[in-house]
């Protein structure tokens, strides 16, 4: 193949668009590669010398902005290159994830603003309080509240709507990256590297440049594994629950030592201390290395997945107190508006970089 | 830490260390770890600290066995020959000796203080034996010893520039230093000297070279203008190394005049023909792989008119070399591509004729000296002589990138200094300051570092035994 060099960019010229600029920035990443051992995205571009709009939004949701590139790089302002690869890519990242959204619009709102979702939390609560007080309740704990039909009706579109929602935006991700058809090995592949959050991890297990600076640390990970396996644990409670309720006809509450207990009270806890955590370290790292547009968002997302969990343990906590009603209405509504705002919030996060962690097991198969 | 020089300038410092790149952090650690005080002057603002150091991607060690990254063995005879052949013998074999065998406890020692290894770099495989390459680069290598340093209570100042080390006889007494245009004097009891070359300073370039240097442009730091070894020389520390001379390498012609590092290289030479202002070929392109020649072909284009030259390709070489940063020009026709790059096109059209005419058939393969040769032309193209006549045509210009200059300060095998009485009592050197004593001419791939490592911690140790 022979360059078309109408793609190649001026690296002393500006982006006029955060993909033009990803573009020029990515450009001269390919002429250096000091950066090779930090993670994927450095491999990814070494692979290809011009780079399609579509490269870069692959690029750019395989990078996890682990920021140690640019710690590492001798380009960074002053130097006429600007280099900023973390926030580079973290604009065309956000900014592909409002594009790609279904329906529109609602990205734009709620990816940047932490009011906005404060506000949509605030609706959930609403509806909760008007769905316990108004709707037909029936048997014992929570369902003494509020029915379990009553919360299936709720519950089922809340959860699998935004499933649809994010099918449509992963088709159209998957269409603008070049992807082909997904194999067994593609998803074993990315499952390793997401499990391990390997491009979080320096290259090296040493950690990630961001609450400390040009410091290695590794606390960023560790609190996003508890986020990540603190929520998955408290999604298997929730599933755990629903089989045995159809399944086994066994309804809830549920003992301390039934299964959604034993999955959701640790799932519950790590997801409340992972996502402080997530907070706090935020509160220490250098805004201008991110998106700067979307920090409110993501801060309030951060703090949304700790009061779900949160709200859950108090709730647990508190069984057959007289708060059990408010604090299930706190509890659902949170999870309400959570589950609701997965394609238009930083959740989406999680599917767009496992969709790039598969593209990119896909290119580097047919590389190799 | 950085502090506030006037404060700074009330103690009386066990070692002051003039430099803010790796020889610099090394003899600032070494010191530190011994307890006595350390005050670390770096000329540069905190974003561009680390001098040329920062730009470094690898550094070259002698390993008997598997080393850390580094597979195979490289022996001290093996890195002592490749010296031999790129100084052309015009080294120091003592100090080189040295340098080579303390190169592989010193691999250890930067992983102890926070230095992280790769395996070598996509492109550069043919280094994965002998030379160690850093994770992340050298920014990440200098960001990890400031820590180091920081945590070990050393203290850095920012822009601060040394104008004048103060001596009394055979000892250093003071520095002058200027930072935001006011001059403190600090006092201290050893001084460790660290501030890189002079290419820095285009005059300076300029008279020891030729005016033509002021074409040339600076791969490296901004800030290395050899202040302090001027100030040494001018009180009769004895120098090594060529005063006139400096390396240089053939580097995309439209690089920042400073700091443009290593993306600006360009290795399209071999399957080009090259050509100056005038529309003219030179020397040989293919004469050699490129890492044997590209240094080189800095001083040839330095020897053109304009310190100039293009190098031209058709589409069939275009993916044949690592990207360039800056796009290459490209048309349809070489007299398109002579148009863009500002050369005669008549007389560009003439010389490609010329040179497709006098290539032969024969296989044409890139990996290696292939013997695909010109016949009948003057200069000849000896590897890779295949016709440029499949367009897109591209063009690249070349100018000199100078690395490093090669005047510095005498030392002993203890990286001490000597004035006009002789060795001075308290005053060590090390990194660029003084590789002229091993690097007489030439550049030996990742032995910069090697040289800054092994000397900067010799100093550190020196220097710290003697305030003990
Ligand atoms: C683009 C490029 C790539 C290179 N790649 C490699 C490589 O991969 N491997 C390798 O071994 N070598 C490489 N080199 C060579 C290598 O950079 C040097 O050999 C090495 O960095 C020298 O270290 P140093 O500490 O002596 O000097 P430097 O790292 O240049 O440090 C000098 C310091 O002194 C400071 N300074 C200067 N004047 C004053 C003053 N008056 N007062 C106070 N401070 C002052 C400067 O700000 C700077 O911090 C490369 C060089 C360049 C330009
Ligand atoms: S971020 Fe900087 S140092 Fe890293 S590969 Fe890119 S240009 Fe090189
Ligand atoms: S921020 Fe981290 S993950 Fe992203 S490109 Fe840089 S090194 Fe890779």
């Amino acid at each position: 193949m022979s360059l078309d060099v109408t793609l190649q960019t001026d690296p002393e010229s500006f982006g006029a668009d955060a993909t033009d600029e990803a573009r020029r920035q990515v450009e001269i990443c390919n002429a250096c590669r000091y950066c090779e051992g930090y993670c994927s995205v450095f491999p990814a571009i070494t692979r290809q010398k011009v780079f399609a709009s579509g490269d870069i939004t692959q690029l750019a949701n395989l990078c996890h902005n682990c920021r140690g590139c640019y710690y590492a790089c001798q380009y960074t302002e002053p130097h006429e290159f600007a280099l900023n690869l973390p926030r580079a890519l973290a604009e065309v990242r956000t900014e592909s994830w409002d594009r790609l959204a279904w329906p529109g619009g609602l990205s734009e709102t709620f990816q940047k603003s932490g009011v906005a979702l404060a506000g949509a939390l605030v609706a959930g609560f609403a509806l909760m309080f008007f769905a316990i007080s108004a709707l037909p309740s029936g048997g014992e704990g929570f369902y003494a509240h509020l029915g379990h039909t009553a919360m299936v009706a709720i519950f089922a579109p809340a959860f699998l709507l935004p499933l649809a929602a994010m099918g449509v935006s992963l088709t159209r991700y998957w269409r603008e990256v070049g992807g082909t058809r997904v194999t067994w090995a593609d998803l074993r592949e990315a499952g390793a590297s997401a499990g391990r959050l390997r491009n979080l991890s320096g290259g090296q297990g040493q950690g990630c440049n961001f609450e400390e600076g040009d410091r290695y640390t590794d606390r960023r990970r560790q609190m996003h594994q508890l986020v990540l396996y603190g929520f998955l644990l408290c999604f298997a409670s929730t599933s755990s629950g629903t089989i045995m309720h159809y399944v086994f006809g066994m309804e809830a509450p549920y003992a301390w030592y039934a299964l959604p207990k034993l999955l959701g009270v640790p799932g519950g806890v790590m997801l409340t201390v992972g996502a402080l955590g997530l907070a706090w370290l935020r509160t220490k790292a250098d805004p201008e290395l991110g998106a700067p547009d979307v920090k409110g968002g993501q801060m309030g997302f951060v703090l949304l997945l700790a009061f779900v969990g949160l709200s859950g343990l108090v709730l647990y906590a508190a069984t057959g107190t007289a708060a059990v009603p408010l604090l299930l209405a706190l509890h659902l509504g949170s999870v309400l508006a959570l589950f609701l705002l997965i394609p238009y919030s930083k959740m989406a996060h999680g599917f767009y970089r496992f969709a790039a962690l598969v593209r990119e097991a896909q290119i580097a198969r047919a590389a190799s | 830490m950085t502090d506030d020089l006037n404060r700074l300038s009330a103690t009386r410092w066990d070692v002051v260390v003039v430099g803010g790149g790796n020889a610099a952090l090394c003899a600032a650690i070494e010191v530190a770890e011994t307890g006595a005080s350390v005050l670390m002057l770096e000329g540069a603002p905190e974003t561009y600290r680390g001098g040329n150091s920062r730009h470094t991607r690898n550094f070259r060690c002698k390993h008997d066995a598997p080393l850390s990254v580094l597979t195979d063995a490289y022996e001290e005879d093996e890195f002592f020959d490749d010296l031999m052949r790129v100084t052309k013998g015009k080294t120091d074999e003592h100090l080189a000796r040295l340098a080579i065998r303390k190169s592989e406890e010193a691999l250890p020692w930067m992983e102890a203080h926070g230095v992280r290894f790769q395996p070598s770099l996509s492109g550069t495989l043919s280094l994965g034996r002998t030379n160690a390459f850093f994770l992340g680069g050298g920014k990440a290598l200098v960001n990890a010893y400031y820590n180091t340093a920081a945590d070990l209570g050393v203290r850095v100042v920012y822009e601060a520039q040394v104008r004048h080390v103060g001596i009394e006889g055979r000892r250093f007494t003071h520095v002058e230093v200027e930072k935001d245009g006011v001059t403190h004097r600090i006092e201290g009891r050893a001084i460790v000297l660290a501030a890189g070359g002079f290419q820095g300073d285009i005059d300076w370039l300029a008279r020891a070279w030729g005016e033509s240097a002021r074409n040339f442009l600076i791969r490296g730091t901004p800030y290395n203008k050899g202040v302090v070894l001027r100030d040494m020389l001018d009180q009769g520390a004895e120098s090594v190394g060529d005063p006139t001379q400096c390396h240089a390498v053939a580097i995309d012609g439209r690089a920042p005049k400073y700091d443009g590092g290593i993306v600006t290289r360009l290795d399209c030479v071999p399957f080009s023909v090259v050509v100056n202002r005038d529309g003219d070929r030179f020397y040989d392109e293919g004469e050699d792989v490129w890492p044997k020649r590209y240094a080189i072909w800095g001083r040839l284009v330095a020897a053109q008119p304009e310190q100039v030259a293009y190098s031209i390709i058709d589409s069939r070489s275009i993916d044949l070399f690592m990207p360039s940063v800056y796009p290459p020009e490209s048309a349809d026709t070489i007299d398109g591509l002579a148009q863009k790059l500002g050369l005669p096109g008549a007389k560009l059209r003439e010389t490609v004729e010329r040179f497709n005419a006098a290539c032969t058939d024969g296989s044409f393969s890139p990996q290696e000296l292939d013997g695909l040769a010109t016949t009948g032309i003057e200069p000849a193209k000896t590897n890779w002589a295949r016709p440029i006549a499949e367009p897109p045509f591209y063009g690249y210009v070349l100018r000199p990138g100078v690395t490093f200059t090669y005047l510095g300060l005498r030392v002993d095998e203890t990286a001490r200094v000597t004035g006009p009485e002789g060795r001075y009592d308290n005053i060590w050197t090390a990194g660029e300051m003084m590789a002229g004593s091993i690097l007489g001419q030439g550049y030996l791939a990742g032995f910069g570092m090697t040289i800054g490592t092994v000397f900067g911690r010799i100093a550190g140790q020196e220097a710290a035994a003697h305030v003990a």
